[in-house]
């Protein structure tokens, strides 16, 4: 490489300074940080769809789908995290991979909705599955890493450390993919799929690579949350709420850089957070005015505050 | 000569419409080929159905020794026909440079290769002397949203031609474009396309650029092709002059006398995009 990419540089030192904050974090910061670091990476598939021209109102479908492959897998007696983050990141793939046949034909609305329909599909047969424990879930013990089982505030410890590699490697992949000729039709694709296609290359075939990587990274997500947690429910892993939370992080990131949908998921996890502690019966509300806040001054999100005071400064 | 395009029996309908009825052309090899006639005759519709946007209701189109009926536009782009549109279908956001870079990027990369970087100095090389050959260097940094129609046109030619296919269509490439331009605009056109010797088929409604750049004339009525010679021959045929060109126009300029040439009424500039 020639030039030095600025993106890399920072989520490499993000990546640095955090793996040592770890082990100084309290408790609750950790929490955050961890439920901010996997739903970031949910965005993250989303902001390549976005990129595309496709939102999705549906991705709580993989982000449950991953979080109870991995949950169900506890059930059977598996409990290493690298397996079960594995198992849960794949399955998911897998079922974006099938969808995807179908799915890459739609476009705009008709797309968004038919996500959320699949995704509400899921959260039926989970509510009416009693194995699963129905709507209350079920939780799942701590899990071990390679062998290494860690006990109390280790578990958390670790799995953030697991957490912030992975979402350190996929970050990272997924800047510098975003300049190869396959990343760069996201564009072409959400400029004009007639030349795309008088081009020579199909436009639903990039469509479908973009949302089975999505998929990837909403199980993937999913898995950590549910080992996080240590419980898996409907309501909170493959409800439209949980899709539109995604969305939600999405808008307020922008779609600027990758490294936003963090820094956004983490805005919002605060926002949630404290609106819950503070006014418990207004934090809908408050949540809401957040996002109107967004979209009034800062359309382009979190990022464009970024990138607006590095062009004031060059 | 060496037949590159074969075209039998080609048949369309649309319902009850006809939109194409018994169309057979050979296109050969380097040959620049006008195709003319009133809105509706079924320009569009043959451009569409031999780069694979429609499917022919019946008849063949044989292009580099294969039956090409039924394949998808990229397909048929990757086999060497390209085209360009009457309205151009550019990256409206993306600067001039950026629009020729993923058209490049997108024609040389298959398989693994579309996992590279896109930009590399090697390609950049490529697009500029691609944009200096159009002539429009001076646009390469602007916004295609916001470039004069003209040369959004010849970007858009210029993406079709980037993959250097044996054939190109070009779906009147001079429509909306004012009268002192179309000119220079077809000049770099045609220059562009001798240097990679590609063969080319427009689609054209003013008939001066049509004498000037074309050596062989296809004539559409009624989703018929009434006329296929020369140009100087074509453009004298009764049948073209009835229904092409239209009567009226040479006799205000012969027999009158008091013609400027503006009061023609064939339907130059207008839309019939299938």
């Amino acid at each position: 490489m020639r030039y030095v990419d600025k993106t890399v540089i920072g989520l490499s030192i993000a990546f640095v300074v955090l793996v040592f904050a770890d082990f100084f974090m309290a408790e609750w910061m950790r929490f955050i940080g961890l439920q901010s670091l996997a739903r970031g990476a949910v965005a993250l598939g989303l902001l390549v769809l976005w990129r595309t021209g496709l939102v999705s109102f549906g991705h709580a479908l993989y982000f449950g789908f991953g979080a109870y492959t991995a949950a169900m897998l506890t059930l059977i007696g598996f409990h290493d995290a690298f397996f079960l983050v594995f198992a849960g990141t794949l399955s998911a793939g897998v079922l974006a991979f099938l969808l995807g046949f179908l799915l890459r034909r739609y476009r705009a609305i008709f797309f968004a909705l038919l996500n959320m329909a699949f995704s509400m599909i899921l959260y039926g047969v989970i509510v009416k599955t009693e194995e699963l424990g129905s709507t209350d879930g079920f939780s799942l013990g701590p899990p071990t890493f390679l062998g290494y089982a860690p006990e109390g505030e280790a578990v958390q410890t670790a799995l953030f450390l697991f957490t912030l590699v992975f979402t350190y490697i996929v970050t990272v992949g997924v800047h510098l993919y975003m300049k190869t000729t396959l990343g760069s039709m996201s564009m072409a694709v959400r400029e004009n799929e007639i030349r795309v296609e008088y081009l020579g290359y199909s436009a639903e075939k990039v469509i479908h690579v973009k949302y089975v990587f999505s998929g990837l990274v909403a199980g993937f997500g999913g898995a950590i949350i549910a080992l996080a947690i240590g419980q898996v429910d409907p309501d909170s892993m493959a409800n439209w709420t949980v899709s539109g939370e995604f969305v939600f992080i999405t808008i307020l990131s922008g779609i600027g850089n990758v490294g936003a949908t963090y820094i956004g998921a983490l805005v919002f996890e605060l926002i949630r957070t404290y609106a819950f502690e503070y006014a418990p019966q207004v934090w809908q509300f408050i949540l809401g005015g957040s996002l109107l806040a967004i979209i009034m001054f800062l359309p382009d999100g979190i990022w464009s505050l970024f990138s607006r005071f590095r062009k004031s400064e060059g | 000569m060496t037949a590159v395009l074969e075209v039998r029996d080609l048949q369309k309908t649309f319902g009850a419409v006809v939109a194409a009825k018994d169309i057979n052309v050979t296109v050969n090899e380097h040959e620049i080929i006008g195709i003319i006639g009133a809105n509706g005759a079924g320009k569009t519709t043959f451009v569409n159905m031999v780069t694979g946007y429609l499917k022919p209701t019946s008849g063949h189109i044989e292009f580099a020794g294969r039956n090409i009926i039924g394949l998808p536009p990229r397909a048929i782009t990757t086999l060497g026909i390209s085209r360009s549109f009457q309205v151009p279908q550019v990256f409206m956001s993306e600067s001039v440079f950026d629009n020729l870079m993923m058209a490049y990027a997108i024609t040389e990369e298959k398989g693994m290769g579309l996992l590279s970087p896109m930009y590399n100095d090697e390609r950049a090389g490529r697009v500029d002397a691609h944009l200096d050959r159009y002539q429009i260097v001076e646009y390469r940094n602007a916004t295609a949203s916001t470039l004069p129609q003209g040369v959004r046109k010849l970007l858009d030619i210029a993406m079709a031609a980037v993959s250097k296919p044996t054939i190109l269509m070009l779906d009147e490439p001079t429509s909306g474009i004012s009268v002192e331009e179309k000119f220079g605009l077809m000049d770099v056109i045609m220059e562009a396309l001798r240097q990679d010797n590609t063969t080319v088929l427009f689609i054209e409604h003013d008939m001066e650029i049509v004498e000037r750049y074309v050596s062989r004339v296809l004539a559409f009525y009624q989703g018929q092709v009434i006329c296929d010679a020369p140009t100087a021959e074509a453009l004298v045929d009764p049948g073209v002059r009835e229904f092409v060109i239209g009567e009226e126009y040479h006799r205000t300029r012969t027999e009158n006398g008091n013609g400027n040439g503006n009061n023609r009424d064939d339907d130059q500039g207008s839309t019939d995009n299938a």
